[in-house]
């Protein structure tokens, strides 16, 4: 019976069992960041607050808080909490934390969504033309140049990048803002310092995997077919390297999200991530905990839409039987 | 090569050699910086804050007016050091997190691995950052929250490579043995994945130093009064407008060193792996054909009606040292209706001959021949865009493996329905609707729903009957399967031959069969070509297959032709000894060495392709009589000669 269920309705299982690994992981998720707090070594509210602190001050944050009561009814109040979109009290501003997620929020997802798409819309085609221009082992030139390219383009972190680009475009050059979120010009750089690592990996990867399927004894039909050039490339070549790209792209995706820490410290950029290395400085739990959230979530949910565009995109694709 | 040999080999590369050097340098600044330059580098130079580089300060002075330059040197200990650090607990962490599944066994196991994969989908760093609040701020704290960060994904490393051990025979079978699982993890699991673990733990301390510099940037790592090279960036970051080299300066030692381990992780990865990089002599286009019909040959001059015509077809391919040709000097002519049949052991050129035909030789591999025609139009003097167009309408292919020569990705009707789309114009729906006609007339039950199917929705027998489909969206005058059938289960084999047959029959569509197995194309062609090492040894008529072979080759493959007790998946068994590789061909006959009539001229002199006067061509000293006349078996080869190469002879004049 169960074996024929899922035979007539593979999609059905396929997308219950994934998002039910995802709510399993995110409960892990929230759980790990409500931990976090208890896992501090003493009172995390003089440890926040400072020895210096009055008596009073300790007591009404813990009560704030919650810290009085017993464990798991902490846990409840705080996944109550969560379900409501409350999270809490920042400790630093004394302000919702909602309300600063809402601020900072926007800044981040659109720096990583920008520097997300640039990727794409660069590393995919590079990868392609030089897995074309590499197929059965031609160009050794260009492979050994494109090899070594990105070889030097993923051995410099962003941070470091960053510092660089700061050095040559704003200091020597004067040419685009050294800091802040102030309109497109002040894209620019943190874009290319998260571009420039995760796309030389992709497009490393998109070519090898053009190379690999160039090879394939399909391409040699649709050679064989005299299919002109253009459509053996991308309509016979490209799909196949589908599940691969995807695969990447989300890895891809995910780095850039913590990608946006260190860039967003050295641009001073208004979003999360910066916010949270200032949080974590000074402890300000509820505010860490929501960014932990927030990148948990995100990383989260990206594999989920990974896993299911392959399952939807890629006929071969065996994610669905797994 | 032996192991110091080729620790030798790759240290002397120059990749080797930069490596070592680096590694070298950063050693011994790390050891002798701090006690010789550490004084120096606290000394507080008075009145110069923040300066530019000078003669004194080549990277200037930071905020409190230290010399930048000399800190960067000292720092370099408390940098390597604290990477150091972190791989080692890393690593130790994930060595026990990886065996957990192989000590607890499945259940226990399967929880780790579900978390390890939760683990590693998050960047190390934002794990680490969180975990920084835990540990608190400074050099421990961030040694412990960036090592257990790296931990997951050195466990699933250790995971993975040691499961591929723990289910090996031999683990099994000290299991078996009631080994407890200890002793297998230290005795058999431990050293087998020490390898892996080591290349990639050199190549995590570069990760690490750049991980761990991040921190410190950030304010998590190394506390003032000391520093490392991240703290020395986030302290000169703010004055990059007044010393950018204050920022710079630890920025580039940062990627340096970490570049450092990389490239050591690479050397590792060579050295162990023994990976050596040859360097193959490409063919190049030897102006040797004078002209498209200079060098034709005399027989039949009049080709006006043959589909396929090629003469001194030559192949090339790059080699160890120079150059080889797995297929010299063949010539094919194909008429109208004809099934012509190509056999050969792998190896002889056959499938390259097919290719060549096509057209379809693809780089390093270079066909030249003196005349290639197709339907009478000499294809080398055609614009490519004709050339094209003639050969994607009147020629089709057939390969080998129906499993792999389909696109997986595309439905079955759009393969076939891009041909008519791509060489006739025809509009989407046309095109589709042929493709289902076709598939029809290959006897595909229910086309319809078939053509909207993906390939591996289809058996092996339909696939291959797709493929022939494609070839006849056009009107092919020509198609050329190689070895269709070998993929196949035997009840499907002749379901395909006859399929061709019979489109042979009713389009007059001419055949070139591709097999390594003689029966096949005795089944099915009227004319069979037979190639050994690249060059054409006999043709002949299929009718006289049996009697009138007058290669010995040849007659060994009629020989080993399988009665139905006979396993056709183990071809030619009854010739023993390999034909020899194309590249090392002797200087006379190449089938010598396996041949019972071979002699000194066969060993010197190679035989040419001449008339065998029983309609058809052979190259062999010592041509066999036909049977009947020819004595059976190896008979003295002294006796037979003489009068076979008077038959040959004879057919010559
Ligand atoms: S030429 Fe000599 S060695 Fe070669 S096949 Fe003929 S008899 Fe045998």
């Amino acid at each position: 019976m169960r074996s024929s269920f899922r035979a007539r309705h593979p999609w059905l299982v396929f997308l219950t069992r994934r998002l039910g690994r995802f709510v399993v992981s995110m409960a892990v998720v929230v759980t790990a960041a409500f931990a976090m707090v208890h896992a501090l070594p003493g009172d995390p509210v003089r440890a926040a607050l400072g020895l210096r602190a009055s008596p009073e001050t300790i007591r009404a944050t813990r009560e704030q808080l919650g810290l009085d009561d017993p464990l798991w009814l902490q846990y409840v109040d705080y996944v109550r909490g969560l379900l409501h979109l409350d999270l809490g009290i920042s400790l630093d501003s004394q302000t919702p934390v909602r309300e600063v997620m809402a601020q900072l929020v926007p800044a981040t997802v659109k720096l990583g969504l920008a520097a997300f798409v640039v990727c794409i819309v660069i590393a995919i085609p590079v990868g392609l033309l030089i897995g074309i221009a590499t197929r059965d082992g031609r160009g050794r030139t260009v492979h050994l140049g494109f090899g070594g390219l990105t070889g030097l383009a993923l051995s410099v972190p962003d941070y470091l990048l960053s510092v660089g680009l700061v050095f040559v475009f704003s200091v020597s050059l004067g040419a685009l803002p050294v800091a802040g979120m102030t309109g497109a010009a002040s894209f620019v750089l943190p874009v290319i310092a998260l571009v420039v690592g995760p796309g030389a990996y992709l497009a490393r990867i998109v070519r090898a995997e053009t190379q690999g399927v160039l090879s394939e004894d399909y391409i040699r039909t649709a050679r064989a077919k005299r299919l002109p050039a253009r459509v053996v490339y991308l309509r016979h070549a490209l799909p196949n390297t589908l599940t691969p790209t995807l695969t990447v792209c989300g890895m891809i995706l995910a780095s850039m999200l913590a990608g946006t820490v260190l860039v967003e410290s050295v641009f001073a950029w208004p979003g999360i991530g910066a916010e949270l290395v200032d949080s974590v400085l000074v402890k300000d739990y509820p505010m860490v905990q929501a960014v932990a959230l927030f990148f948990g979530a995100g990383i989260l949910l990206i594999n989920l839409v990974v896993d299911v565009a392959i399952a939807a995109f890629d006929p071969r694709s065996t994610i669905k039987e797994s | 090569m032996s192991w110091s040999r080729r620790t030798r080999h790759h240290l002397s590369s120059p990749l080797g050699i930069v490596t070592a050097g680096l590694l070298l340098l950063l050693l011994v600044t790390a050891i002798l910086a701090p006690p010789l330059l550490g004084d120096r580098a606290d000394e507080i130079v008075v009145g110069s804050l923040q300066s530019g580089s000078s003669a004194e300060h080549p990277f200037g002075t930071d905020a409190l007016g230290r010399d930048v330059f000399t800190r960067t040197l000292v720092a370099t200990r408390m940098s390597l050091v604290l990477a150091l650090l972190v791989v080692a607990i890393g690593v130790v962490a994930g060595l026990i997190i990886g065996a957990v599944p192989i000590v607890l066994g499945k259940r226990a196991g399967r929880v780790v691995v579900a978390g390890l994969n939760l683990m590693v989908a998050f960047p190390g760093l934002l794990l680490a950052l969180f975990l920084a609040m835990i540990f608190g701020v400074g050099a421990r704290g961030a040694v412990l929250s960036m090592s257990i960060a790296f931990a997951p994904s050195f466990a699933r490393l250790t995971h993975t490579t040691a499961s591929g051990i723990a289910n090996a025979d031999y683990v099994s079978a000290a299991r078996l043995l009631g080994v407890s699982r200890w002793r297998i993890l230290t005795r058999h699991v431990i050293p087998n994945i020490s390898e892996p673990l080591i290349v990639n733990m050199t190549s995590q301390v570069g990760a690490a130093l750049l991980s761990i510099s991040a921190l410190s940037y950030l304010g998590f790592g190394v506390q003032p009064p000391s520093y490392d090279w991240g703290r020395m960036l986030s302290d000169g970051l703010p004055a990059i407008y007044t010393n950018p080299a204050a920022a710079l300066a630890p920025c580039i030692t940062i990627v340096v060193a970490g570049l450092t381990f990389v490239l050591a992780g690479e050397l590792l990865t060579q050295i162990l792996g023994g990976h050596h990089h040859g360097h193959l002599r490409m063919p190049s286009r030897l102006s040797r054909r004078q002209g498209p019909e200079a060098a034709a040959p005399t027989r039949s001059a009049d080709d006006g009606d043959e589909v396929l015509r090629l003469d001194g077809l030559t192949v090339t391919m790059p080699g160890e040292t120079t150059p080889f040709s797995p297929v010299t000097d063949v010539s094919l002519r194909i008429r109208p209706g004809e099934i012509v049949g190509l056999v050969g052991e792998s190896g002889s050129g056959k499938s390259l001959t097919a290719m060549a035909a096509a057209r379809l030789i693809s780089y390093p591999g270079l066909a030249e021949a003196d005349v290639h025609r197709i339907k009478g139009q000499e294809l080398r003097l055609m614009r490519s865009r004709d050339r094209e167009r003639l050969l994607g309408t009147s020629l089709a292919m057939v390969f080998q493996d129906p499993m792999s020569s389909l696109n997986p990705t595309l439905k079955v009707g759009r393969q076939l329905a891009e041909v008519a789309e791509t060489h006739e114009g025809l509009g989407r729906r046309d095109a589709w609707q042929r493709a289902v006609d076709r598939l029809s007339a290959v006897l595909i039950s229910s086309p319809e729903v078939r053509a909207k199917q993906y390939p591996m929705e289809f058996s092996g027998g339909m696939r291959q009957r797709a493929s022939i489909a494609m070839g006849l969206m056009a009107q092919p005058a020509l198609i050329i399967a190689d070895e269709p059938t070998t993929a196949l289960d035997v009840t499907v084999q002749r379901e395909v031959l006859n399929l061709l047959q019979r489109i042979s029959e009713q389009t007059a569509a001419a055949v070139l069969l591709i097999s390594h197995d003689i029966a096949v194309v005795a089944e099915t062609a009227s004319r069979v070509l037979v190639m050994y090492a690249g060059r054409v040894v006999e043709e002949l008529p299929v009718s006289g297959l049996v009697t009138d072979a007058a290669h010995p080759y040849t007659r060994a493959l009629v020989a080993s032709i399988p009665d139905m007790s006979t396993d056709r998946s183990q071809p030619l068994a009854s010739i023993p000894g390999r034909p020899p590789h194309t590249a090392q061909l002797p200087a006379g006959c190449a089938f010598a060495p396996r041949c019972g009539y071979a002699d000194d001229q066969c060993l010197e002199h190679r035989p040419e392709l001449v008339d065998s006067g029983r309609g058809g061509a052979v190259a062999c000293w010592h041509p066999l009589l036909p049977a009947g006349r020819a004595p059976q078996g190896m008979a003295g080869p002294a006796s037979v000669p003489a009068s076979a190469r008077r038959v040959a002879a004879e057919g010559e004049v």
